[in-house]
């Protein structure tokens, strides 16, 4: 990793013209690394879907540069760009199969577009089949699978031109909570396993957290904030960098001024009652600031602001136990008061 | 009532028989060489508009011209204006060979714009994903809005067969033969009800036939529906 895979300098996007113009992305500057897991992440309307559309041109940047590789593709003829996206792949929140074609001829498609022989490429997506865990659902058909399947289709179809870059456009936001996992373990293990650079785009704040090593915020069609994963999370620096880390409606600025952690919960059992076993084991009451949990089949999803007491032990005792727990990430709230 | 119909057919068998295989020929003639030049036709309508995968804004504009003239002229009207043509392309304006180029000329632009609706009907994801995947604007009209939009184009040529065979009837009454020109020349010059009736519900048939077969086809091609 060092080495800038995608670099977006100066990045404008406007729609329309005159009074009417929306100015959807204004000056954006981003470096991600070859190998990362880069998170974008923003309310419905920032502008991260426009700007994941403009690292493969599907969408023209009013100004600014898109460097692959080094290369400004904004500058590339219809053919060039047109092989670099054999390098750019991307996966979207409706799946885009083709409907008609068994899920064997979808992964075939990229290859076929690049003139694969039939033989070949039915070989490289059976092995991509087997990759993304379908092996057996080679001859069904789009409206025969489920949103997981179909999201892993789609992953597979991507992969078959060995791409360099997967651009994952809200590749989770149809699917169910435990699906999310599934898809997004898949990624990170793809990211491991075939050094493929994976850019995430998403308004879920526990997708960024699961899997991505860098993020960045965006907010109105610009960065508010970017940097590592765990830094964000522990202290984001801009208001909407905390109102997407913490609770709904929670005001960072009114908690009492003692240790505050936050909680987030990644699909462990839901059983599991974690504020109980926290006063029963080490006879440490935590007090509930904020909260925005769901149950979903018996696993629990989404974050949690617990008070602490004022006593320093205490405290790093009941993070030590929290962070024990299975699928349950901490950390502390910092200068909050 | 056995030895009338017996009576009738005997009469008039031969006549009704070449009124249908005159009919099916101009119907199914005419409809292969509209889809020849409707679907290129339709297609580049579809591909050259503003947010189309090949925008062309005057090539658009041009063919939209052409194809709305094209469909605002009456069959009968455009059959006797094309006369001229249509004897230098097949040597003669009557019968069912000087049938067959009106309805080309006719039905082209009314195919033209069933294959754009077919195509607009294809998910723009999809198309966007092709492109995503570097697939040219032919690849994207070949491998991806034709082969999505065959259900839709399959039911859209059981409607094109349809009014086809609806012209054809028109096409009678200037002596291109086939069971509309039964139904003028015996149904109604010379009033003959049976002939006149007996051709109705040859045509009914055939529609429903048309209608029946493309309906089926349409759903067997269509692996949506699972």
């Amino acid at each position: 990793m060092a080495e800038p895979i995608i670099q977006i300098q100066h990045l404008n996007k406007t729609f329309g013209e005159g009074p009417t113009a929306v100015h959807a992305l204004d000056d954006i500057n981003l470096e991600i690394m070859a190998g990362e897991i880069f998170g974008i992440i923003g309310l419905s309307g920032a502008g991260k879907s426009t700007l994941v559309r403009c690292m493969n041109l599907l969408e023209r940047p009013t100004a600014g540069t898109v460097l692959f590789n080094g290369q400004d593709i904004t500058k590339l003829k219809t053919r060039e760009l047109r092989e670099a996206r054999h390098a750019i792949s991307m996966i979207f929140q409706s799946f885009n199969l083709l409907m008609q074609r068994t899920a064997l001829d979808n992964i075939c498609f990229p290859l076929e577009l690049i003139g694969v022989k039939r033989a070949e490429a039915v070989k490289k997506a059976r092995e991509l089949l087997k990759i993304v865990g379908l092996e057996d659902k080679e001859k069904a058909y789009p409206a025969q699978m489920s949103g997981g399947q179909k999201q892993r289709v789609a992953i597979a179809r991507a992969l078959a031109t060995d791409p360099k870059v997967l651009l994952c456009d809200e590749a989770t936001s149809a699917l169910d909570p435990n699906t999310t996992l599934s898809i997004l373990a898949l990624l990170q293990e793809l990211n491991q396993k075939l050094g493929v650079t994976v850019v995430v785009i998403t308004h879920q704040m526990n997708v960024i957290e699961e899997i991505c090593h860098r993020v960045a915020i965006l907010d109105g069609g610009v960065v508010a904030e970017q940097g590592a994963v765990a830094d964000i999370f522990a202290d984001p620096k801009t208001d909407i960098g905390r109102q997407l880390v913490y609770p709904n409606g929670v005001r960072i600025d009114k908690l009492p001024p003692a240790h505050v952690i936050r909680v987030a919960f990644n699909g462990g059992s839901s059983y599991e009652p974690l504020i109980a076993s926290l006063a029963i084991d080490l006879g440490i009451k935590a007090n509930i600031l904020g909260a925005d949990t769901r149950n979903i089949d018996g696993k629990a999803f989404g974050t949690m602001l617990l008070g602490l007491p004022e006593s320093q032990a205490e405290a790093a005792r009941a993070i030590e136990y929290i962070r024990s727990q299975p699928n349950v990430t901490v950390e502390e709230v910092p200068d909050h008061g | 009532m056995a030895e009338a119909i017996s009576a009738f057919w005997t009469q008039y068998g031969d006549l009704l028989l070449v009124g249908l295989r005159d009919t099916l020929v101009m119907t199914f003639v005419s409809t292969f060489f509209a889809y020849v030049i409707g679907l290129p036709l339709g297609v580049l309508v579809n591909i050259t508009q503003p947010h189309g995968i090949w925008p062309r804004k005057w090539v658009n504009r041009i063919l939209g011209w052409i194809i709305n003239v094209g469909r605002s002229l009456p069959f009968i009207i455009l059959m006797i204006a094309v006369m001229g043509f249509t004897k230098l392309l097949v040597g003669t304006k009557i019968g069912v060979r000087g049938a067959i180029p009106p309805l080309v000329i006719s039905a082209a632009p009314f195919i033209a714009r069933m294959v754009e609706t077919s195509l607009a009907e294809v998910d723009g994801g999809v198309v966007e994903a092709a492109q995503s995947m570097g697939a040219s604007v032919p690849q994207v009209v070949t491998k991806v809005y034709l082969p999505e939009a065959k259900p839709s184009l399959i039911l859209g040529a059981s409607i094109s067969l349809i009014t086809i065979l609806g012209y054809t009837a028109i096409a009678g009454a200037i002596g291109s033969g086939g069971l509309g020109d039964l139904a003028v020349r015996y149904g109604y010059q010379r009033y003959i009800p049976s002939m006149l009736w007996t051709t109705v519900i040859l045509i009914i048939v055939l529609v429903q036939i048309i209608q029946t077969v493309f309906s089926w086809l349409s759903t067997k091609v269509d692996k949506r529906l699972r």
